[in-house]
């Protein structure tokens, strides 16, 4: 089997190429069934209630003329949900408590943010069920609310939850505060280290909230049959993950719900939690017809995971040599309404692309009136790395040293201990260091009137649990199940791992991704672990039906085994004695009844040696002296890929990665009016980039450390791409304004006052 | 809840349904006429998802009411490929790896061709101004952008192409 | 959304009835741009909608009389593919085809533009700077209005509810003349307004300015005719000083808000940097 320490040198005539991708023709001509395009026979319409209030006590909800409603089918509220069926499932990328999700999918005595869904309505039309909504009587009483992270942790503050005390601080405080949860990680001594330094650059700061922003809201449709038994179809990263929520929130065994994963219109991590699916489930249950949910955008935006926003305290200390001995980071993340911002995981990234001796880092989840964070692509190292990285650049400047060599003088390599206790193997920092200071886009100065920032950044990658089953058609065509909602192309390297292993061309092989009933379990497509686990899992089924095609091929040849070689798609015989033409696959399936029956192969497994991947991007840019306007003239991406196996959705994903790290850096953020509600909920007002806010984005594909772990040497690429550009942006802007950029998003506004001195 | 006959063309068929006043076009072809290949994004004009044409005009179909469809021709992304045969916008599209999830492709994919209707040579520049309005979250349009200039130098090319054969 | 009666009459007359019937219930439909955005976020909720675009006079652009007359209902796309209009006037057809992407173009129209009275309308600063006036029909007859006159303050107009603008008026084009639109946005397509500036002068053959109007946009609750500034440029060449006593008028013009958009100041400030550069774009034009 290829988990092995050994990338074997292969020979390769798929991975590498640029075909097709299989769902791709579906996809151009509007064949693909997205989310909110299911239809079923009798199918309600679904919309849900939401708090305008950003923090109020529910004191009664009034059904009863909605009820009467002609056309009205079933109303659910908090009380339908049985918050005794909590628990903690382990899901993703953290561990998932169930009891505050179903809070979050439909309120429970209180609205914690505005959004917050109290009621649903299922009617035989979206025109009754919005009348519905209206004649649903909700009396609050309203609370005072808290928006902003630092608002939240001062005394005083509105508390969301008045019995809940910090954990991780020791001795645990005595009084309640907004604070779920404290950590402090580090090693060294970082405060007499940076009394030994020759120079310390310090910092405070902030990033805005913001969101994934996929273009597709979300969308699903329940249907509970009189058996018990029950469908879900949804839009989502991981339709186990689906299931194991809706059930343990709809207190229902999983056997007893099949999750059907819809193709999913972008996700970025906001799509690995619930929101609809168990409300539109209890809805079904109870008036035992199928209900479709779909989002507004508006609701996307008031109602679903943003990301946190931050406040980071980040101080650096080096010597005149550019050697950074000590670095210490206080970070504070926006959690939403519920515990469980990735601060975390901002803490333990932070400064995770750099060898430093000394290292201190305190980490607080705060919740506050907003809507609960989700994961978004990298969840938390994008700040983490907005801070650290302009403090790398401000200390380049000071030390007058070019911002790659200074992070070439600390980058980790092979074999450093990270401050979260990972060794890193096989690591790519320094040859991507290395590939974008020798890249044109790095040798030839920017244009006069252009300043250049640099930035790097690191994720972890995962592997994890994944299923895959090949199955060899009577014809010799292949199919390849697996699990994991395709986001980005990854259907195309899962057929294209098929394919090489097994020998056939790249057509030959269909990508089906599979409901929860019909393949093993898999986690969510996340933690740019895809291509690596779940391919890990293909590559295997594809070996295991390689060996039975060469067991079919002795027994048709009345051979050994060992006597049969699987070259190209044909099995070819090795014994001398034997006068036989080679079999291909085709003639090998054909005959499949006589040799053993049908030809298929599952696999399910735990992928370990995932691959830690970094970053190093370089964004160019010029400002309007008069307004303040930003403009991004040139934007490479560099990226320790380990091996890609379509690199035209490798580089996708850098691209893609850069171009939501641009966003966040130059316009994107969630604006609360003093009333606490969201001001700019719709794509008009949230500025996400535009055909013509960018120009191309130039990527360099660094293969030279293969994952040795992996059959191909893949490593995660998917998220690592939106660490870099939050400070390669600023830095750049930083250079023009000769002042530090420490509060993104760097609107206009903030850019002309920095040129004003203001 | 009034609603009303109306008659219009979509993709060169003649066709009938009944619509609601305040009913969007877009909601009209998904939930009326099963045309679910014209996306919500937004529903607020901002993402272009829902992009058709409209007697030759690029326009959203969630910011028109169905009752204006009235004998107007409409055209949608399923009728883009014709007899099976794919755009060469479309063929543009898969080969560049110009889309990730799919969602904004079919109207990204409308707008691209209204544009090289009109413009069969634009610039860069000219490519990502008129596709401004089609909001695509996982490319960064570097791959859409070389998708459209590839696809306009294959028509550009095709006509003559067929002067050579006839 | 609730459902509402549609109605696409063929007469000005039709029209005005049906609205003046439905009282406060009605709404006219030209592009749909905003009024169906309205509808779908709760904010509009018309029993009667009257569309516009059945009525030949508010679609089309004229030549009359040395000058325009553009049906109230066309989009902004048809301005754009105008030759002489966008000859004649091309500040005018560059702050219409601002509004919004390629796909609102296609429906979006200077009257839509006009009547949803955002102080924010991009069309409108061009069209008050051009001098445009509005020719508005309700149930007791017809009357002329200057575009400036329109807008009441944010989401108003002067207009009953029962009177529709059927056509706009540009007038005739004097020699060495010219236009220009610029507005502010923090991206480079798909936003709001953050100011807008307007800018329509006349030369002499020496290159003195002998005609100017100034108008800004998103910095007050209407969109602003600034007389001050354009009394700075005339008489001058459009020289330095000029320049600043129009940036001093507009400064000293704007009320602007605070909001998700913008800061006050940063509104006053830049629709000054905007008013000059727009200015010097119209010059060019006008040479």
């Amino acid at each position: 089997m290829s988990d092995g320490d050994d990338a074997p040198a292969r020979e390769l005539k798929v991975v590498g190429q640029r075909p097709v991708r299989p769902d791709g023709a579906d996809k151009v001509t509007g064949r693909a069934m997205f989310g909110a395009d299911f239809r079923l026979p009798g199918m309600l319409a679904g919309r849900v209630k939401r708090s305008p209030h950003p923090h109020a006590r529910i004191v009664s909800i009034d059904t009863t003329a909605a009820a009467a409603l002609p056309g009205v089918k079933a109303i659910v509220t908090g009380a339908d949900f049985d918050l005794a069926a909590a628990g903690k499932i382990e899901a993703g990328e953290s561990a998932t408590d169930v009891k505050s999700v179903s809070i979050n999918c439909m309120a429970h005595e209180k609205a914690l943010y505005q959004g917050h869904a109290v009621a649903a309505v299922a009617a035989t039309s979206a025109e009754i069920a919005d009348e519905a909504l209206d004649l649903i009587e909700v009396t609050y009483e309203v609370l005072p609310h808290v928006i902003d992270v630092e608002d939240a942790m001062k005394d005083g503050a509105p508390l969301l939850y008045p019995d809940m005390i910090t954990t991780g601080e020791s001795p645990a405080p005595t009084e309640p505060s907004n604070i779920a949860s404290k950590m402090v990680a580090g090693c060294g001594d970082v405060k007499g280290a940076m009394e030994r330094a020759d120079i310390v650059v310090e910092g405070r700061y902030r990033t805005a909230a913001v969101h994934q922003g996929y273009i597709e809201p979300h969308a699903c449709v329940a249907s509970w049959g009189a058996d018990g038994q029950a469908v879900v179809w949804a839009s989502t990263q991981g339709q186990f993950l689906v299931r194991a929520l809706t059930a343990k929130i709809c207190n229902m065994p999983l056997s007893d719900l099949k999750v059907i994963p819809s193709e999913i219109g972008g996700g970025f991590g906001g799509k690995t939690t619930v929101y609809l699916e168990p409300v539109a489930l209890t809805l079904s249950r109870k008036c035992g017809r199928p209900v479709k949910l779909v989002m507004s955008r508006e609701e996307v935006f008031i109602a679903s995971g943003p990301t946190s926003g931050s406040v980071i305290d980040v101080k650096l200390g080096a010597m005149k040599d550019g050697t950074i001995i000590a670095a210490e980071a206080t970070l504070a993340y926006q959690a939403g309404a519920f515990p469980g911002s990735p601060v975390n995981l901002g803490c333990m990234t932070a400064f995770a692309c750099y060898d430093i001796e000394n290292v201190g880092l305190v980490g607080y989840d705060v919740v506050s009136n907003r809507p609960k964070v989700a994961a978004y692509r990298a969840p938390g190292a994008p700040m983490a790395a907005f801070a650290v990285e302009s403090a790398i650049d401000e200390l380049a400047l000071k030390l007058n040293m070019d911002p790659i060599d200074l992070r070439l003088k600390n980058a980790v390599r092979e074999g450093a201990k990270a401050v979260y206790g990972a060794t890193l193997k096989s690591i790519g920092f320094v040859e991507t260091l290395e590939a974008v200071k020798a890249h044109p886009n790095y040798t030839t100065p920017p244009a006069p009137g252009v300043t250049r920032g640099v930035a790097a950044g690191f994720w972890f990658n995962i592997g994890g649990e994944s299923s895959a089953s090949v199955h060899v058609d009577e014809d010799g065509g292949v199919t390849v199940v697996s699990a994991n909602p395709d986001i980005g192309g990854s259907r195309a390297s899962m057929v294209m791992m098929a394919a090489e292993v097994i020998g056939v061309p790249v057509e030959h092989v269909r990508g089906i991704v599979a409901d929860t009933a019909s393949i093993g379990f898999s986690s969510t497509t996340g933690g740019s672990r895809v291509t690596f686990a779940t391919g890990m899992a293909v590559v295997q089924a594809a070996e295991r039906i390689v060996e039975d095609l060469k067991l079919r091929a002795a027994k048709t040849w009345d051979c050994d085994v060992s006597q049969v070689d699987w070259k190209e798609g044909r099995a070819l015989c090795l014994d001398p004695s034997k006068d036989v033409q080679p079999l291909d696959l085709r003639s090998i399936a054909g005959k499949s009844a006589r040799t053993g029956g049908p030809i298929g192969a599952e696999v399910s497994l735990n992928a370990q040696g995932a691959a830690p991947g970094f970053g190093v991007h370089v964004c160019d840019l010029k400002v309007d002296p008069e307004t303040g306007q930003t403009t991004i003239v040139k934007y490479t991406a560099a990226q320790d890929v380990g091996r890609a196996i379509h690199p035209s959705y490798v580089e996708g994903q850098l691209q893609g990665g850069a171009a939501q790290g641009v966003g966040w850096a130059l316009n994107e953020e969630y604006v609360y009016g003093p009333n606490g509600t969201l001001e700019n909920a719709s794509f008009l007002d949230y500025r996400m980039p535009v055909a013509s806010d960018l120009p191309m984005i130039d990527t360099i594909l660094v293969e030279s450390r293969p994952n040795p772990r992996h059959p191909f040497g893949v490593k995660g690429v998917g998220e690592v791409p939106i660490v870099p550009p939050l400070a390669a942006v600023a830095n750049a802007i930083s250079r023009i304004t000769n002042k530090r950029m420490t509060s993104l998003p760097l609107s206009p506004m903030k850019v002309l006052d920095a040129l004003s001195g203001d | 809840m009034s609603r009303i006959r109306i008659a219009t063309t979509v993709n060169g068929e003649p066709v009938e349904f009944l619509g609601g006043g305040s009913q969007s076009l877009l909601d009209a072809l998904r939930d009326e006429l099963g045309l679910t290949g014209s996306k919500e994004g937004c529903g607020t004009g901002d993402c272009g998802a829902c992009s058709v044409m409209v007697d030759g005009r690029l326009v959203c179909s969630c910011l028109m009411l169905a009752p204006e469809a009235e004998g107007r021709r409409i055209e949608t992304i399923e009728g883009m490929a014709e007899n099976g045969e794919l755009h060469p916008l479309q063929t543009s599209f898969l080969d560049e790896a110009a889309l990730q999830c799919g969602f904004c492709t079919p109207g990204l994919l409308i707008a691209a061709k209204a544009l090289l209707d009109r413009n069969p040579d634009p610039t860069e520049t000219e490519v990502r101004y008129w596709l401004a309005g089609n909001v695509c979250r996982c490319t960064g349009y570097d791959k859409v952008v070389r998708a459209v200039m590839s696809a306009a130098a294959t028509m550009r090319q095709a006509p003559k192409a067929t002067e050579a054969v006839t | 959304m609730r459902s509402a009666e549609y109605f696409a009459p063929a007469s000005v007359s039709e029209a005005v009835a049906l609205l003046a019937q439905a009282g406060e219930a009605g709404r006219p439909l030209a592009g749909g741009t905003d009024l169906i955005v309205q509808m779908r976020g709760g904010r509009a909720k018309p029993a009667v909608i009257v569309d516009l675009k059945h009525i030949p006079e508010l679609i089309g652009i004229r030549e009359e009389a040395g000058g325009f007359l553009i049906g109230a209902a066309t989009s902004a796309a048809e301005l754009g593919e105008h030759e002489a209009l966008s000859r004649a006037w091309p500040g005018v057809v560059e702050a219409a085809n601002l509004i919004g992407s390629t796909q609102v173009q296609g429906r979006a129209s200077l009257g839509g533009n006009l009547c949803n009275a955002s102080p924010a309308a991009d069309s409108v600063p061009a069209m008050v700077a051009a001098g445009a006036t509005c020719i508005i029909e309700g149930p007791r007859g017809r009357r002329d209005l200057p575009v400036e006159a329109v807008q009441a303050g944010p989401g108003k107009t002067n207009l009953a509810p029962d009177e529709i603008i059927v056509a706009f008026r540009l007038p005739p084009r004097p020699a060495r003349s010219g236009d220009a639109y610029l507005r502010l946005i923090p991206r480079t397509e798909m936003d709001i307004a953050v100011v807008g500036a307007g800018v329509n002068l006349t030369l002499d053959t020496e290159g003195t300015c002998i005609a100017a109007r100034v108008s800004v946009g998103a910095v007050a609750p209407t969109t602003l005719l600034v007389e001050g500034a354009g009394a700075a440029l005339v008489g001058s060449k459009l020289n330095e000083e000029a320049l600043a006593g129009m940036e001093s008028a507009i400064a000293a013009a704007c009320r602007p808000i605070s909001d998700k958009r913008g800061t006050a100041d940063y509104r006053t400030r830049t629709a000054c940097v905007l008013a000059r550069r727009a200015t010097l774009i119209a010059r060019e034009r006008a040479e």
